[in-house]
């Protein structure tokens, strides 16, 4: 069997056209439908909170806190997973994917211990999202800083 | 070196034959079309233990002993136990059969391992140095999930091109005499790099190395495809056995239906959403142990090549952007009555 890179390139072709495709359209549909009762869900709780005399910001943050509560009931419960693979970007996106993403490996990896299983390795998928979420925000905020003002 | 034929094949001066094999699975795989084909079932995939990797190491513990036993032979009898896994150093098997007390040899030639484990057992036998090898590989689907990819309750989307994972051990007794089908022919697979970075095609990035082996083999014995009744690789999946039909026809090597693969047969990738196939070193060890054994041992199959096939990566390899290197290892097993030994 050649390994030259010629051959490389001509397997690459070959790999190509043999292995499918993911269905970026279905996929897309179903992101954007499921994300989207996610999120109409998120606004009909908003309602809810500031009918009952919340403030805005009160209001919100309950939001959060109720949909990151659904969110790690429905991971620790295994539907979670069931639900992402369906939906996709749909459920990875809002906070609730967030959710999901810190507690399932809190879960996986409680048999390691408390502190080096489960806290160590909480963050270990939603880690990368804060730490370019946190620079950033940072490196909008210098750009408001800057000119916006 | 009288045994060696060609570059990378040797014939076994008489051949060893597998006195038994075991096959034990978890759940998805006895819900899969051969599940009616394996000794024991596993309901749930903790196995009774309290982790995924302790479960893995019961699956070969139980495992093993089940294909002592269905040999009518006692676990000291055994001279050797080669066996291996996906886990990191191999705590799988180690952990499994260190209260055997029996002489180890751990192996890892990823979801190869199986058909390295039979062929150094085998040679053990010809050269003399054992009576009787006890021989295995494992795997675990929520294990390897954890080690490989991503914890399992996080939702996530498999691409189609990816492959599931067969959870279960699958074990052989070889031995320097007795009845059985008989390992006549090894071929040992050399690494195989094309270059394929993606983690979720393994398929892929194992085909080269087996279209290797099948040419290797071919022209080391002389022999064509359809000198055999079933040629079976271990866990190339859909997409890995198209590319090494298409390689092999570059090469002048038709290879029809009877050119299969254990990731294949173990799943309905409909039914069961596996979408490639099943992998993992207990693909090709439970669907060898389970399935292809028995037809060996009626005459049903005369002259069998397994080729399990391995992807030679980790998870810190594939983080720093190495490609996926294969390796392919393969054996010509002989049934017994009629059909055997044309």
């Amino acid at each position: 069997m050649q390994t030259t890179q010629k051959a490389q390139q001509e397997y690459d072709k070959m790999v190509k056209k043999a292995s499918p495709n993911s269905p970026i359209f279905t996929n897309c549909l179903k992101a954007f439908v499921s994300g989207g009762l996610i999120c109409a869900g998120g606004q009909l709780l908003l309602n809810l909170f500031l009918d009952r005399n919340f403030t805005e910001n009160e209001a919100a943050l309950c939001v959060s806190i109720t949909l990151i509560g659904i969110s790690a009931v429905l991971t620790a419960l295994g539907l979670y997973e069931k639900l992402g693979k369906f939906c996709g970007a749909g459920t990875i996106v809002p906070i609730t994917g967030f959710a999901n993403s810190v507690v399932s490996p809190a879960i996986e990896f409680k048999k390691e211990g408390m502190v080096f299983g489960m806290a160590a390795k909480m963050f270990l998928v939603a880690g990368p999202v804060i730490v370019y979420g946190t620079l950033t925000s940072m490196l909008v905020g210098l750009i408001y800083f800057l000119i916006g003002r | 070196m009288g045994k060696k034929i060609g570059k990378q094949t040797v014939r076994l001066s008489k051949g060893v034959p597998i006195l038994s094999t075991a096959a034990t699975v978890g759940p998805k795989e006895a819900e899969g079309p051969l599940g009616a084909y394996f000794d024991k079932k596993v309901e749930d995939a903790l196995f009774g233990q309290d982790t995924w990797e302790q479960a893995e190491s019961f699956f070969v513990q139980e495992n093993m002993a089940l294909a002592v036993q269905k040999a009518g032979l006692k676990m000291k009898d055994m001279d050797y136990i080669l066996c291996g896994d996906l886990l990191n150093q191999c705590t799988g098997s180690c952990f499994g059969i260190k209260n055997f007390e029996i002489p180890y040899f751990g192996l890892f030639g990823a979801c190869s391992t199986m058909g390295e484990a039979m062929s150094l057992g085998a040679m053990l036998i010809d050269g003399g140095f054992a009576g009787h090898v006890l021989t295995g590989a494992s795997s675990h689907f929520c294990a390897a999930e954890k080690q490989f990819r991503f914890p399992l309750p996080l939702g996530t989307q498999r691409p189609p091109t990816s492959t599931w994972t067969v959870t279960g051990d699958g074990a052989a007794v070889l031995a320097g005499k007795g009845e059985g089908p008989k390992i006549v022919e090894i071929t040992t697979g050399k690494i195989v790099d094309m270059g394929v970075t993606d983690a979720n095609n393994m398929g892929a990035a194992m085909a080269p190395a087996a279209a290797a082996l099948l040419l290797a083999h071919f022209e080391d014995t002389g022999r064509m495809p359809q000198d055999y009744d079933v040629i079976a690789t271990g866990d190339l999946g859909t997409i890995g056995r198209e590319l090494v039909v298409e390689l092999l026809s570059k090469e002048g090597y038709e290879m029809d239906s009877r050119f299969t693969d254990c990731g294949i047969e173990i799943f309905d990738a409909e039914k069961q959403d596996t979408h490639a196939g099943g992998s993992g070193c207990a693909c090709s060890a439970v669907t060898f142990c389970g399935y292809f054994y028995p037809k060996l041992k009626t005459g049903e199959i005369g002259r069998m090549l397994f080729i399990p096939t391995g992807a030679l990566m980790s998870p810190t390899s594939s983080q720093q952007g190495q490609p996926i290197p294969g390796i392919a290892h393969g054996l010509v097993i002989e049934g017994c009555g009629k059909g055997a030994a044309k």
